[in-house]
């Protein structure tokens, strides 16, 4: 499989065709907004978190395929986790998209977000499969105003 | 060759040819024989930035190995060496541009820099509350930011005139906009993401009917383009010396001498003095006025040997081959299904900014770059530009000299794999 096609595959591309939890969430707790000025992609994450949990999750925007790929992914992996673990996510996911090539990461705690181990091939593209990550992470620390990638 | 007095260095001479030929000039560009991703280097992000041809590579060497010292005041023989060529580079910007005397070619360090002389020298000075800047709807962000600061700062009113569907502007709504109000007109010569080449002239002649000076952000326009700021009567002419396949840091604000020497000047410091004693500073004549601190000596020296390459292959042929090319990549853009071409005005240069189908720039550019292909992907500084077309982005290919057919044809079986994936 060539760097291109390990970057784009079917996976992501159906994800960014049809994202998942791609709405407005009504009685979000904790929100937030990504931006990266370089490209204008843009996401607004919103969240539903009861008792230390992530109950729900719905996230707007619009970007490319790896941005839009990597939020829809990131919903479906937070929801359910407590905030703690979805920390710990994050925290895997960027360990793994920033990775020097050849290093380890956290396959067994990712999951289903190994999709995007590619990514770290492409370090233009770093900044855009972590936008809606750093998006959680300003919304789960209580930042409501924009974060930025740049 | 390498004694140092009596000036036997070896100079670089840039390479002349006769007749147009692509494939000479590209021996002249070592870059251009990179190998990028596995696939030869397709540079299509000259508006962006060019690439440097050989003769300026070897003038940057020559500069930093055999004459390198501060210029200006210098007793000794390297310094009036460094001297001679930093002013000898003005000598050939001025005749570049056909300006009067060399002291209206101020060096800074790009457009950029040079519009925000401008607007921070003559606008603080001469511009005040209830006056408006008229500038135009495909501005570049460097000819939006510093005239939003200045009129915030002076309680003045930014104008800005629109354009229609093929990205050409509204000269009736520019009428409308001109006023006894209007202190300031800014307008790019050239867009950088549409390509459209504006009606300058025209501008000029409507603004100074009303007593307005004009200033032109020539970025585009001068790598592409003979300019003559007489002929233009442009009150102030801004570009940069790494479009103009020079380097980096350099670029040139030319100003009328008349308005330069009324105007304050922009930064402190050394070189911009006659002299000073805590009770009173006596400011330097023109250009040094304006440049304060030690310049960028190198790129100075290079841009002109820059201008001595480009001036050697000549603007006109330049501009010719380009034209060539750019209708060759409108047409076989244009076959290609899905494709919007963003910028379509009749008078353009080389640029083909496009969308294709829902596929976003930024993916369009990742797979072109796997196939060697450099194209820029964004906003290009100009968001309300994308804004205009209800747009988040495009994808731009630009051209310089040194680009051939073939390269379009390279872009566009790129962009037949980008639709590949993502089918």
């Amino acid at each position: 499989m060539s760097q291109l096609q390990e970057l784009y595959q079917e996976v992501v591309l159906e994800h960014t065709r049809r994202p998942r939890n791609f709405r407005k969430l009504e009685g979000a707790t904790h929100s937030a907004r990504g931006y990266n000025p370089f490209c204008g992609d843009n996401v607004t994450l919103l969240l539903k978190v009861e008792g230390g949990v992530v109950k729900d999750v719905g996230f707007q925007g619009s970007g490319c395929a790896i941005s839009t790929s990597s939020a829809s992914m990131m919903t479906e992996g937070i929801k359910g986790k407590t905030v703690e673990e979805a920390q710990k996510l994050f925290t895997a996911f960027h360990g793994m998209v920033t990775r020097e090539q050849g290093a380890d990461f956290d396959a067994e705690l990712l999951g289903d977000l190994e999709i995007l181990s590619g990514v770290s091939e492409f370090p233009t593209r770093v900044k855009c499969a972590t936008l809606a990550w750093h998006a959680l992470q300003a919304a789960l620390t209580g930042r409501m105003d924009a974060v930025s990638t740049e | 060759m390498s004694s140092v007095n009596g000036k036997a260095i070896q100079r670089a001479t840039p390479k002349v040819t006769q007749a147009f030929d692509p494939s000479q000039v590209r021996d002249d560009f070592p870059i251009l024989k990179q190998v990028v991703n596995g696939k030869p280097l397709v540079y299509l992000d000259n508006a962006a930035t060019s690439q440097k041809p050989q003769a300026v590579l070897d003038t940057l060497l020559r500069y930093y190995t055999t004459e390198n010292a501060n210029i200006h005041r210098g007793v000794h023989t390297l310094s009036a060496l460094a001297t001679e060529d930093y002013e000898g580079a003005r000598a050939k910007v001025r005749r570049f541009l056909n300006a009067k005397e060399d002291r209206e070619i101020v060096f800074v360090r790009g457009t950029t820099e040079g519009i925000n002389l401008v607007a921070s020298s003559y606008g603080r000075r001469f511009i005040g509350p209830g006056d408006e800047v008229i500038i135009t709807a495909m501005e570049h962000h460097s000819n939006i930011v510093p005239w939003q600061m200045l009129c915030e700062e002076k309680g003045a009113t930014l104008r800005v005139i629109p354009m229609n569907d093929d990205g050409e502007l509204l000269m009736d709504e520019y009428d409308k906009l001109l006023s006894k109000r209007t202190k300031l007109v800014s307008v790019v010569y050239v867009s950088n993401s549409l390509g459209t080449i504006n009606p300058v002239r025209e501008i000029i002649t409507k603004a100074h009917s009303v007593g307005a000076p004009v200033l032109l952000d020539g970025a585009q326009s001068t790598p592409h383009m003979a300019v003559d700021v007489q002929a233009l009567d442009c009150d102030f002419y801004a570009f940069s010396g790494h479009k103009l396949y020079g380097p980096t840091g350099v670029g040139v604000l030319y100003g009328k001498a008349a308005l330069l020497d009324a105007m304050p000047p922009y930064q402190g410091g050394g070189d911009m003095i006659k002299s000073v004693t805590f009770a009173k500073t006596i400011y330097n004549d023109l250009p040094y006025k304006f440049e304060a601190g030690t310049p960028n000596i190198a790129g100075g020296i290079g841009l002109g040997t820059a201008v001595d390459y480009v001036t050697g292959i000549g603007l006109e042929r330049i501009a010719a081959h380009e034209d060539e090319l750019l209708v060759y990549g409108t047409k076989r853009l244009a076959e290609i299904e899905g494709l919007r071409l963003i910028g379509t005005a009749k008078h353009k240069t080389g640029i083909l900014s496009f969308t294709l189908k829902d596929i976003h720039p930024h993916d369009i550019g990742t797979v072109l770059d796997q196939e060697g292909i450099a194209i820029r992907t964004g906003h290009h500084c100009t968001q309300p530009v994308m804004e205009r077309f209800g747009i988040p982005a495009t994808a731009r290919a630009s051209l310089g000299m040194y680009n051939t057919k073939a390269e379009i044809d390279a872009l566009v079986l790129g962009l037949d794999k980008a639709l590949e994936v993502f089918s």
